[in-house]
């Protein structure tokens, strides 16, 4: 049995923890504030983006003219999947369960003898899937140093992207991150941005006049389309992250706080049963007089 | 005189969004004003000064690359980047002036033989200086 002594330093030091999960929590809840609020002011520009571009696309896909941006190269040999997570842990399954997507698309495409690239955005994802995929790494985007997303880091991960595509390096390209739900649900979510998918926009269709031309602004477009697309991922990424950290510390807390009712009961009951012993000692020394 | 819906969003934001008279783009192609009706088109920006007038006045924000989306009754400006003009201060224009450059001399370097590339980040170069004449700065070098 361990001593009153032991005891207390580990109610103390679990109490210690308890203050940080709950520091972490809190700060990941203010975070969290703030990622869903980027996430909101962005989705007015991808809305309306996503929506001319369905258009668009829907009309230029059928010629044989159109870019491969957008119907691909003809092949489909080659993926380079985009594992995108978090810089940093304890934020529960977040990392784990996107690079378990990863994993899984990556043994079915090497299952059916495709070649697979793999670029990590985010320190935790990269450490995951090294050990198993390592040799098919092409490339890491660090984003240690930044403290709030912008569509600046999306457009550098959009242009590494489009500088490999060009130079032919792969054919199809996904986006793996997760999708934002509520604090305590994240779907790690697959989305394929090369060639480009659209959803189909519903409803009929205006005829527009188009300022250079219609090849011209799709050329012009597709490349922004996939920076949008890298920047909402992103957007994603960082609210889920901060739900995902937040259900984690809660967590943490509330078994911080059981481990600390249990061992306060442990050290009760040994401060009890010293004294006690004490009392015989005493009672019985007393008696033998 | 017939409104329109005017918005303005970038990726990271609503800059505006409003009953306008008339809006001046700067299209790819040259400046075209939209008012009320006007046919349905979708143009590209070059870099530029975007007017809206309204009942309250008129508003002016510098916008770099997206496109414009007019309809009969509204217009939708996406643009990579958009500031209202009174945010441009000399400091952020030095900034947008060095990122064009950084572009011009990256296409120099990546696409030697081919000279379109080249030639469009030099027109966005063209094209910051105006914008600079426009709202009383300057391209220092």
């Amino acid at each position: 049995m361990p001593s009153l002594k032991d005891l207390k330093n580990r109610i103390e030091s679990v109490k210690s923890t308890r203050k940080i999960t709950k520091a972490m929590q809190m700060v990941a809840a203010a975070k969290l504030r703030r990622a869903q609020d980027a996430a909101e002011a962005a989705r007015p520009y991808a809305e309306r983006f996503n929506a001319v571009m369905g258009g668009l696309a829907a009309s230029a896909a059928g010629s044989p003219s159109a870019p491969k941006l957008l119907a691909g190269t003809g092949s489909d040999q080659t993926h380079l999947l985009v594992v995108m997570t978090a810089e940093r842990g304890l934020c529960g399954g977040f990392n784990g369960n996107i690079a378990k997507l990863a994993r899984v698309k990556a043994n079915e495409l090497l299952a059916a003898g495709k070649t697979v690239k793999i670029l990590t955005v985010g320190k935790k994802g990269r450490d995951a899937i090294k050990r198993d995929f390592g040799e098919h790494f092409v490339g890491h985007v660090d984003l240690t140093e930044v403290k709030r997303v912008g569509y600046a880091d999306a457009q550098g991960i959009a242009k590494d992207i489009l500088g490999r595509f060009d130079a032919g390096d792969f054919d199809v390209a996904t986006l793996f991150f997760a999708r934002f739900e509520n604090v305590v649900t994240q779907h790690p979510t697959a989305l394929q941005v090369i060639p480009a998918t659209f959803e189909e926009t519903e409803g009929e269709s205006t005829l527009y006049d188009y300022e250079p031309s219609e090849d011209a602004i799709l050329a012009d477009l597709l490349p922004r389309g996939v920076a949008t697309q890298v920047f909402t991922a992103l957007l994603e990424n960082a609210a889920s992250e901060q739900g995902a950290r937040m259900s984690a510390m809660d967590n943490a807390t509330r078994n911080a706080g059981e481990m600390i009712d249990k061992l306060t009961i442990e050290f009760n009951r040994s401060r009890q049963a010293v004294i006690t012993n004490e009392l015989i000692e005493i009672i019985s020394g007393a008696e033998a007089l | 005189m017939a409104n329109l819906q005017f918005d303005l969003v970038s990726p990271e934001r609503r800059l505006a969004s409003l009953e306008a008279t008339e809006v001046q783009i700067p299209g790819a192609d040259g400046d075209m004003t939209a008012m009320a009706n006007h046919a349905p088109t979708i143009t590209t920006l070059r870099p530029g000064v975007l007017r809206v007038i309204h009942g309250g006045g008129t508003d002016e924000y510098v916008v770099v690359g997206g496109f414009a989306e007019i309809t009969a009754d509204s217009v939708s400006v996406l643009a990579e980047s958009a500031l209202p003009r009174d945010e441009v201060t000399q400091e952020v224009y030095d900034g947008m002036m060095a990122e064009a450059k950084a572009a011009h001399d990256n296409a120099k370097e990546v696409f030697q033989n081919e000279p379109g590339p080249v030639d469009d980040a030099a027109k966005l170069i063209a094209d910051m200086v105006a914008v600079g004449g426009h709202i009383g700065l300057t391209a220092n070098n």
